[in-house]
């Protein structure tokens, strides 16, 4: 999918949203725009309400106030298998049930689909097997899910989520967790999804290098708001990292994909 | 293509081999309720055991196994299938092995509440039966408010569980203390779960309930895989998580209120039946139909064990459950622990 050179559609957007735990509010009175058919990374310092600002669009956390709207409609008048078959969420932490097996798991992302009693069709079959094998672990499909490495358990659970065959994909931090090596092959796996499929990502992610390589459009969250967005290249400044993270930074052009590279500063370790 | 043919020769393994199991299973209780009906002083054979089930044969034989021994065999068969069954739907409800109305006290209450209608009040039969299930509502519903907070969590709902059941068991243990020691041994049999004297109305009672809670069991049983994934997961795939575990938790506790102010509580029926379930499917699920005829098939041969195993000497079914599931519980705990210290 080419991405036109006109301001693209919004698929998602929360409006005046406030949300929190148990009383005590992380976000008030946020409103973003999350471009349809794009990869969207939403980073910031630690608890500054990226999480939780996922979790309320994908409606697994309440809203206080505001709303959220996906291709135009309230979420939270939505039926929720019907929200299940537009919006997919990767949730942060994910524990498969003791000795499920990988196509197993998969297949569960094919439950908003299904009717009352359930019985997987043919059609299932394909998508799920689809899903396997555009995560690339289509090999793995009889191996119980907890046999396998951190990496590949990850992509399993992508898989699951892309057997829901939903447009918009939003994923909590899917690469923590996991070596350089594999969160590179993971957000590939994504772009490529975006790429070849014109899904809309939308990922919360906590290195800042790598965001600003795969995004199309980046938001940079400080103490729950959004502090600055756009194009990597055009939001990722020094000035930004210094407001949003306290930290002194030299931002350079990366050499493979010439979108922005904060180097630290830091306090000691600098060349005399 | 070649994947899709994988993904479907998969599924269609794992079904054939729920039903392989569940088969095997069935045929087991078929048999051993068949051999339950022969055993015992007035010998009957084999033939002649199935004849009287329908009515044909001597009118001893018809007595002895329509009024002696089918329903001791039916009261095994129904309460092993609904402490299974609850016994699953806890276990997946709450994502944890360790969950089962034994350990979270609902058994307990129920003890607890049929003890107390014995010694406290002097009731007998139904009346007794009846304060059984009050008990075990109660128990659950006191757990139920404790561990609620702004909805229900897994964790606490368990740990909350525990301690209720050892509220119950402290007040059984004063009300057993402070009784006459003839009244004393009738109560007791309360605390252990028994199907030899389970008859007419509470046999029709329990065959009902449970007839009932089942099908809703099996209703229910596809949103309990989504919600198996935890809350987050089936939420996202468009579960209502908190209805749908206030469902299972309510079925699951109609369960046990009907299995045990019929039979006691059969101990640790509840805890090994999925589990063994979910060793024998080998695919992370414990299938509810095959726990319900594992469940029934554990009862069932506690009973006949107890009945014949020892000669001139009869033990109740729980006590025999009890012998046999305390190390399975030990192997359980011993075999997680190592499992959780592996890498991840």
């Amino acid at each position: 999918m080419s991405a036109p050179a006109s301001e693209p559609a919004t698929a998602l957007r929360a409006e005046g949203v406030r949300l929190g735990y148990d009383g005590r509010t992380v976000i008030d009175g946020l409103t973003l725009d999350l471009p349809a058919g794009r990869v969207t990374a939403i980073v910031g310092p630690n608890a500054c309400g990226k999480s939780t600002l996922l979790k309320g669009m994908a409606r697994l956390l309440p809203l206080e106030a505001g709303r959220v709207l996906l291709g135009g409609r309230d979420v939270a008048a939505m039926p929720r298998r019907e929200l299940a078959r537009l919006l997919g969420v990767l949730p942060q932490s994910s524990i498969a049930p003791d000795g499920v097996r990988v196509a197993e798991l998969v297949a569960r992302g094919r439950y908003p689909h299904q009717g009352w009693f359930g019985r997987r069709s043919s059609t299932d079959d394909a998508v799920v097997a689809r899903a396997l094998e555009s995560t690339g672990v289509a090999d793995l499909a009889e191996r119980p899910v907890a046999e396998l490495s951190g990496g590949q358990r990850q992509r399993v659970w992508i898989a699951m989520v892309l057997a829901q065959q939903t447009d918009v994909v939003l994923l909590d931090e899917p690469t923590t967790y996991l070596d350089v090596a594999h969160q590179v092959d993971l957000l590939d796996l994504l772009a490529t999804q975006n790429e070849e499929r014109g899904t809309t990502v939308v990922m919360v992610l906590h290195e800042l290098n790598l965001a600003a390589r795969y995004a199309d459009h980046l938001v940079v969250m400080a103490r729950g708001s959004v502090v600055a967005e756009g194009a990597p290249g055009d939001v990722l400044t020094e000035d930004a990292v210094r407001g949003a993270f306290g930290l002194e930074a030299r931002v350079v052009p990366d050499p493979i994909s010439g979108t922005p590279l904060v180097v630290p500063v830091g306090r000691t370790r600098r060349q005399s | 293509m070649a994947t899709t043919i994988l993904v479907a020769r998969l599924r269609t393994t794992r079904r054939r081999r729920t039903s392989l199991v569940l088969g095997v299973v069935l045929l087991a209780v078929v048999a051993l309720a068949t051999l339950a009906l022969t055993l015992g002083a007035a010998g009957v054979s084999p033939g002649r055991a199935l004849a009287a089930v329908v009515g044909a044969g001597s009118p001893t034989d018809v007595f002895v196994v329509q009024r002696l021994r089918l329903p001791r065999v039916l009261a095994a068969l129904l309460a092993g299938t609904a402490f299974a069954l609850a016994g699953a739907l806890f276990q997946s409800t709450l994502r944890n092995p360790l969950a089962s109305p034994d350990i979270l006290g609902v058994s307990t209450g129920a003890s607890l509440g049929a003890v107390w209608a014995l010694l406290g009040l002097g009731a007998s039969g139904v009346v007794v039966a009846a304060w059984a299930f009050g008990g075990a509502l109660a128990a659950a519903a006191a757990i139920w408010l404790l561990a609620w907070r702004r909805g229900l969590h897994s964790i606490r709902f368990v740990l909350v569980g525990v301690g209720v059941s050892y509220v119950c068991g402290a007040l059984l243990s004063w009300l057993l203390a402070r009784a006459e020691v003839r009244e004393a041994q009738t109560a007791l049999l309360w605390t252990i779960g028994s199907v030899a004297d389970v008859r007419d109305t509470p046999l029709a009672v329990l065959a009902i309930g449970v007839g009932v809670l089942a099908v809703v069991a099996a209703a229910i049983s596809r949103t309990q895989r989504a919600l198996s994934l935890g809350d987050d997961h089936a939420a996202a795939l468009g579960v209502r998580v908190d209805r749908a575990r206030v469902a299972a938790l309510l079925v699951a506790v109609g369960l046990v209120a009907v299995a045990t102010s019929a039979a006691g509580p059969v101990a640790f029926v509840a805890l090994v039946s999925p589990a063994i379930a979910r060793r024998l499917l080998d695919d992370g699920g414990a299938d509810l139909a095959v726990s319900a005829a594992i469940g029934a098939l554990l009862v069932l041969a506690a009973d006949v064990l107890g009945q014949h195993a020892l000669p001139g000497m009869t033990v109740p079914a729980g006590v025999v459950t009890g012998l046999v599931g305390a190390p399975y519980l030990l192997w359980l705990l011993s075999g997680r622990s190592d499992r959780r210290s592996s890498p991840q």
